[in-house]
């Protein structure tokens, strides 16, 4: 479904992807973990084009859209949902406002389709009783459900996640969390930064390690947590599971 | 006439004062109301990445906000009928004016779009809206309640401005004083009732926009 080729990144001098490649396909959870400051939220952001790659392809169904012009793309990302850590909500639009603007000026729905989606999404992520609140009288977590289903509401074929859980007080990690795990049984295709290791044990059936531009190591769960091959790994890993 | 006593003095002539001052109102709110046109789209040209858009509304903004309104207003409503261009001097002041204040609200609504946290427009650009729809249903709606106070600053500021309109023939409340002032000879009194006919409106709009800027401060 999706195929990174060669990717590199630079930022003015600073070379941040340095040649990664990575295939995802339909259905297939990613997990990518590695420290801060590896490139993580850049190679996520080189899906969807937010961020442009240097050099290197982006193949989406088969499709290069490094080469896309601005209105292709933006039909790309249409199909590409996107949770961000930093969340993102609309600040001055209400919880279902929220969810049914993009289907209505992106996807020309009708208010009544958008709504009718939105609301079913919203029960999904347990907000049906917040329908009109604004983003500042909801939790982080409740924040955070709403930004999964305004990104859900388009229909996406694909979600990336770029640690959606890492501004969010403990006791709201689990709520997001769930519902990333409903997804997963619904058969998502995801890709997705965490720092919880728990979790990415649990949803993966693969597993990235990143650092420092490149993509070190990669594979199952079971590979990468109880064996993993490269030293830098196995540094990350104890200094993040203890 | 000069020797009557101030008070009927005054009856008789605020029916005129409140002539220019209606005529000054509506040279402001029209002048403004083109300065924000010119702005939503100076300011949405500033932050452009697009040399095209970026470089000319500059230039713009730069030649408006370095030259003087009354310059300005000379060359519309005296250099431009050099050129063959005659205009009336409501339609003049209108025009100056509002491509003056067209400059000062690109940098207002400039300043607004920037203020917009950058994970406004990502999130919006991730679903899938392009630029100007982000512009539009996103980054424009929460700019603009930020900049309601300095918009409201503009137009205190326009206000006052628009008494450099006298020197082209519009009676707007400065060029009324003044032609009382050289009927009646009472300069000081005319004059000082005059000024005090601006703060009559600009000090009520400068305590809504600090109240605003309070409440604002307070809500986010
Ligand atoms: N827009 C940008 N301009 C300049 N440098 C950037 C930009 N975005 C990211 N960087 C730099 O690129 C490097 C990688 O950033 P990135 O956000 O991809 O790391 P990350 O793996 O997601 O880290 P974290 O776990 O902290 O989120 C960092 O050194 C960062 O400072
Ligand atoms: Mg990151």
């Amino acid at each position: 479904m999706i195929r990174l080729e060669k990717i590199y990144k630079k930022f003015e001098r600073l070379e941040v992807l340095k040649g990664v490649d990575l295939v995802v396909e339909k259905g297939e959870v990613v997990v990518i973990i590695g420290p801060s400051g590896a490139g993580k939220s850049t190679l996520l952001r080189c899906v969807n084009l937010l961020e442009r790659p240097t050099s290197g392809r982006v193949i989406f169904e088969g499709i290069d859209i490094t080469r896309m012009d601005g209105r292709e793309i933006d039909r790309v990302r249409e199909r590409i949902g996107m949770v961000f850590q930093h969340i993102n909500l609309f600040n001055h639009l209400n919880v279902l406002d929220n969810v049914t603007l993009a289907p209505v000026k992106v996807k020309g729905l009708s208010r009544s389709e958008a709504e009718h989606i939105a609301n079913s999404l919203l029960a999904r992520m347990g907000i049906e009783d917040k329908l009109y609140a604004y983003p500042s009288q909801l939790s982080g977590g409740q924040r955070q459900r709403v930004a999964i289903a305004r990104a859900l509401a388009m229909q996406p074929d694909i979600m990336l996640f770029d640690e959606p859980t890492s501004a969010l007080d403990p006791e709201m990690i689990k709520e997001v969390l769930d519902v990333m795990s409903s997804l997963v049984k619904d058969g998502m295709t995801m890709i997705i930064v965490t720092h919880e290791m728990g979790f990415a044990r649990e949803v993966a059936d693969r597993i990235i390690f990143m650092d420092n531009g490149y993509i070190v190591e990669e594979g199952s769960p079971k590979e990468i947590f109880s064996n993993p091959k490269e030293e830098r790994t196995v540094m990350f890993l104890s200094k993040i599971l203890y | 006439m000069s020797d009557e006593p101030f008070f009927p003095f005054l009856m008789s002539i605020l029916p005129h004062l409140g002539k220019g001052t209606l005529m000054t109102v509506e040279l402001t709110i029209i002048s403004v109301g083109i300065g924000v046109l010119i702005g939503i789209f100076g300011g949405i040209a500033r932050v452009s990445k697009r040399p095209l858009l970026f470089i000319p509304s500059t230039i713009y903004v730069e030649i408006i906000r370095g030259t003087p309104l009354l310059a300005q207003l000379f060359i519309v409503y005296f250099g431009l009928p050099s050129l063959g261009i005659n205009l009336p001097p409501f339609t003049s002041a209108v025009i100056a004016m509002g491509i003056n204040s067209g400059a000062y609200v690109t940098e207002i609504f400039r300043g607004g779009i920037q203020s917009i946290e950058r994970g406004q427009m990502e999130a919006a650009r991730s679903l899938g809206l392009s630029y100007l729809q982000a512009m539009r249903y996103i980054i424009l709606p929460q700019a603009f309640k930020r900049i309601l106070p300095p918009l409201g600053n503009e137009f205190i500021a326009m206000l006052k401005d628009s008494s450099l309109a006298s020197t082209i023939a519009i009676a707007e409340l400065m060029r009324v004083g003044r032609e009382i002032t050289s009927r009646t000879f009472r300069s000081f009194e005319v004059l000082a009732v005059v000024a005090l006919m601006y703060l009559a409106i600009t000090l009520p709009l400068s305590l809504i926009v600090r109240y605003t800027e309070r409440r604002m401060s307070v809500s986010d």
